[in-house]
């Protein structure tokens, strides 16, 4: 039984969480209905002014078609169970239900924020560390200098001044896309073009939260490095190799790894600025063509995915965490 | 007399605020024969656990903090070694046992993993051997079903269970000094008892030294041979046990002996007699005795002039005008 | 007064908040100085397109492709940018304000309704909110405000309800109960100037947060098509940026300048306003 005990208590907090998880999805899509209704005019009035036979007549038609002629509430219910069955309705763009498009969407956002999280969080583990050690010396001052800078800049435009070095004038990187067109280049090959085109919207899309981290793990770890277990450790006469990056890193990364969920919510909304910049075709750029051929069940649909995201990343921080911090035990 | 184990001669500590250098500890000789107890006495604030830091080199680094002296283990001078040097002695051939056993432990390792560590730093075996070591070591400090609490983490310890875990690591490679630096004085008073019983224990067995550190003179009765006491970063009076506590020489050892329940006159009810006044603050130590603002007996001279550490009959040493017999002026 | 002078000392021991305060006042100086010195709207073609910075001292930081000039666009967006900011952050925290203070003083289920509705807002991601809201009502500066500061609100609501629940059962507001005083007068006159040190630092971070935001709508094409944004104008270059790359980094470093000084006065404020916290 002890051997269990681990993997019980992890269970524990998956359901916790997922139990948790419910009404604020029910939330979500109550207000992305609320949004929906918001909208001066409907899905008929946009069509039909479209199609250039606004007559009152056709537009009627329409409405019974999209149900819009129902109660409110109705209309509600319908839209709520459609969602929960992952049916976000129909792109009258794309002419393709909403869901699909998504999905065809997704996997090079998610490749984007991987790699701009693991980024962020590697490097401001390690450039935190590195200011907490040299605390109030040069090094931390520069270090310092830098986040205050990086947390100030924005994304879209470093993006762009990235691609006016790097692309125009250097020419060492793509200036967009995700991957070399026409190349038919398979496995490693092709691994290695799409990474070398996803180098840049990371690095800009990390620059703000590899500030965070930073500034984050400098304050954790000055504060780590006083509590009485670090000087148990150096009284055992553990290099201060271990004492550092082993028992006071494995506690200052903690509020790091909480703070990565919190961000991830905010990382979404950088993922469309820089998926426009760099032409990256993920979910963030789906939701700007949304945006201009105002296709509305499209970027509802889009606000509704990624809220999903943000649980269920959410979900997996916390599992990191509990097992990060033993200490954590489901109620 | 043969040479001691630990000769700490001279030893100072200053601290860095505000732009001055404060003493936290001024010119103390404390000398400790291999497997002797002694015990440091005083009032938080008097440099007791400053000295067992300098001692263990785990002071901050030098712009915060200066240190002077010598503190020799076995004819090696600790202040004067390089850090690595140091390090590989902490832990092996000293450790140390501190006051606050729930935030001593890593909360985020094992208890086997921290007991295994302090193995592995110091002795070239492999993962599994520092893991029955460990265990050895649980047993060691009487922790029941020791093998099975390998794997818990701290926060599934009690206060008392975790000093036990404390003591196995610092017993982890045998040292030939432990510094216990308020061993009990965070626990329960029944849990105390079992706590000094269990480093006695492994005192007699092991031949370690003790330098016991702690403001409780019931603890310096049970466990103590000789005892140095100390009063804002200095030495006021060292003897071996009996005669301190039969006669005590300084007037501010006069002044502990009375404030301490366990010496009192038995008829309970009575209270406790204080010493009036309060431990002078670093920045605003006296010119003359640190203790003299506080002292019953003091005069004119104690105010004016530092009284040395002399000998005061019996092998005992006092740091008082009035206990090195001169007269006092009426 | 005494109080206000230690706390003006407090924040001036900070020295890169007093550059940040100084940086703020050049840009509110900037917006204020756009409409005398730039009375004409920054959209009037004014000169020969794709002017270099320095080229004519006429234009001093140049001409867009279509002869704009770029030291209106970046003064006037300076009033845009402020306004949006302000005003957007006066939304947020009013709105955070009265749902934490509401949950935090009421407690029972109206908190814990409150509490998910909180979850709720805090979970979508918030750029992706605010664009949805701005694209589906359609840009202009009341929808970029009321967007801004509705995505933003739940951090405020949490702060609030946490002070009110430390607040509310010290003795003062018990006694202001005993009394017999109402809700909402022990709520206005004692516990929110009680917590009005940390919403301060928040909102002053909000702006920054409300700018960046605002100039990123802007650079997307969802500014107010009849204002001049620092944003609005970095969009608009674009297309130019292999060959006038001017016209995307000036404005991005007006706003860098902008968000990076609000933040400074933030952290001033924060010292100042707390010091216990940090005694340096």
């Amino acid at each position: 039984m002890n051997r269990d005990r681990p993997a019980w208590r992890l269970a524990r907090v998956v359901l916790r969480r997922l139990l948790q998880a419910v009404p604020i999805v029910l939330g979500v899509l109550v207000v992305n209905f609320l949004i929906l209704r918001l909208a001066p005019g409907d899905i008929a009035d946009v069509l039909a002014g479209e199609s250039g036979v606004a007559t009152p007549g056709y537009v009627a038609e329409l409405r019974t078609r999209f149900g819009l002629d129902r109660p409110v509430w109705v209309q509600l219910f319908a839209y709520v169970s459609n969602a929960a069955l992952l049916d976000l309705g129909w792109s009258f763009r794309h002419a393709r239900p909403v869901a699909e498009l998504i999905a065809a969407r997704l996997v090079p956002t998610l490749i984007l924020m991987a790699a701009s999280t693991t980024l962020a969080v590697g490097l401001g583990i390690v450039l935190g560390v590195l200011a907490a050690r040299r605390v109030n010396r040069p090094i931390d001052a520069v270090i310092s200098t830098l986040a205050l800078l990086c947390y100030a800049t924005p994304l879209f435009w470093i993006g762009l001044m990235m691609i006016v070095l790097f692309a125009v004038q250097l020419g060492w990187l793509p200036s967009g896309g995700f991957e070399t067109l026409g190349t038919g280049a398979t496995g490693l090959g092709r691994i290695l073009d799409i990474a070398r085109h996803a180098l840049m919207p990371a690095v800009a899309l990390a620059l703000f939260y590899l500030a965070l981290y930073t500034r984050l793990t400098r304050a954790s770890m000055l504060e780590t490095l006083t509590q009485d277990y670090v000087r148990t450790a150096r009284a055992k006469g553990l290099p201060e190799r271990l004492v550092v990056f082993k028992h006071a890193l494995a506690n200052a990364v903690l509020p790091t790894v909480t703070m990565t969920g919190v961000q991830i919510n905010s990382l979404l909304g950088g993922a469309v600025l820089v998926e426009t910049v760099f032409a990256w075709p993920g979910i963030g750029r789906l939701a700007y063509e949304a945006v201009f051929t105002r296709d509305h069940n499209l970027l509802l649909g889009i606000l509704f995915l990624s809220s999903v995201l943000v649980i269920l990343v959410n979900l997996l921080v916390d599992l990191l965490y509990a097992v990060l911090d033993p200490r954590i035990e489901a109620a | 007399m043969t040479a001691p184990l630990l000769a700490v001669e001279g030893l100072s500590v200053r601290f860095r605020s505000g732009g001055r250098m404060l003493p936290a500890v001024d010119g103390l000789d404390i000398a400790i024969a291999a497997g002797e107890t002694v015990a440091v006495v005083g009032e938080s604030g008097c440099g007791k656990s400053v000295t067992a830091l300098a001692i263990m080199g785990l002071l901050p680094a030098p712009p915060d903090c200066a240190v002077a002296g010598r503190a020799a283990l076995d004819g090696v001078d600790l202040l004067s070694l390089p850090p690595e040097g140091l390090r590989r002695l902490r832990g092996r051939a000293m450790a140390m046992v501190v006051q606050e056993p729930r935030t001593s432990l890593n909360p985020v390792f094992t208890v086997g993993d921290q007991i295994a560590e302090a193995v592995r730093v110091h002795t070239a075996c492999s993962a599994r051997a520092a893991r029955a070591r460990a265990v050895e070591l649980l047993e060691l400090v009487r922790i029941p079903d020791a093998a099975r609490r390998l794997d818990d983490y701290p926060h599934r310890f009690s206060g008392g269970m975790r000093q036990r875990v404390m003591i196995a690591i610092a017993m982890a490679c045998d040292p030939r000094l432990l510094i216990a630096d308020e061993p009990t004085t965070a626990l329960d008073v029944t849990i105390q008892a079992q706590i000094l019983d269990l480093l006695g224990d492994l005192q007699a067995r092991f031949g370690m030294a003790l330098l016991l550190i702690t403001h409780d003179l019931g603890v310096v009765a049970r466990m103590a041979r000789r005892v140095v006491v100390m009063y804002a970063g200095r030495k006021v009076e060292e003897a071996p046990l009996r005669p301190l506590f039969a006669a005590p020489r300084h007037p501010y050892t006069q002044g502990l002996m009375r404030a301490s329940p366990h010496h009192a006159p038995a008829g309970g009810g009575r209270r406790l007699a204080e010493i009036p006044g309060v431990v002078p603050p670093l920045d605003a130590l006296p010119l003359g005795c640190a203790f003299a603002p506080r002292c019953p007996v003091a005069f004119d001279r104690c105010r004016d002039e530092r009284p040395a550490v002399l000998p005061a009959g019996d092998g005992r040493l006092a740091a008082c005008f009035r206990a090195a017999g001169e007269a006092a002026p009426a | 007064m005494k109080a206000l002078a230690g706390f003006a000392r407090r924040y001036a021991r900070n020295r890169a908040a007093v550059l940040g305060l100084v940086l703020v006042a050049i840009v509110a100086a900037m917006a204020l100085a756009a409409p005398i010195l730039y009375p004409e709207s920054p959209w009037e073609m004014v000169g020969r397109p794709l002017l270099r910075p320095f080229q004519n001292p006429e234009f001093p930081l140049g001409t867009d492709a279509l002869g704009r000039d770029v030291a209106a666009g970046i003064l006037h967006g300076a009033s845009v940018s402020l306004t949006i900011g302000i005003v957007a952050t006066v939304v947020s925290v009013v709105l955070g304000t009265l749902v934490g203070a509401v949950g935090g003083w009421y407690g029972g289920w109206i908190d814990d309704a409150l509490g998910r509705l909180t979850d709720v807002f805090q979970t979508m991601p918030f750029f992706v909110f605010a664009l949805a809201l701005v694209a589906i009502l359609s840009p202009s500066v009341g929808t970029i405000i009321f967007a801004i500061g509705i995505v933003t609100w739940p951090p405020v609501a949490r702060l609030v309800r946490g002070e009110f629940l430390a607040l509310k059962s010290r003795d003062f507001v018990q006694a202001c109960l005993g009394i017999g005083m109402s809700d909402a007068r022990i709520i206005a006159t004692q516990l929110l100037p009680n917590c009005a040190a940390p919403i301060i630092v928040t909102a002053s971070i909000k702006v920054a947060t409300a700018i960046l935001t605002e100039s990123s709508l802007a650079f997307l094409g969802l500014g107010d098509p009849n204002v001049m944004s620092w944003g609005t104008m970095i969009g608009q270059a674009r297309d130019l940026l292999r060959t006038a790359w001017y016209l995307t980094a000036i404005p991005g470093v007006v706003i860098l300048l902008t968000v990076m000084a609000l933040n400074l006065v933030g952290e001033g404020l924060n010292d100042a306003l707390n010091p216990r916290l940090k005694p340096r």
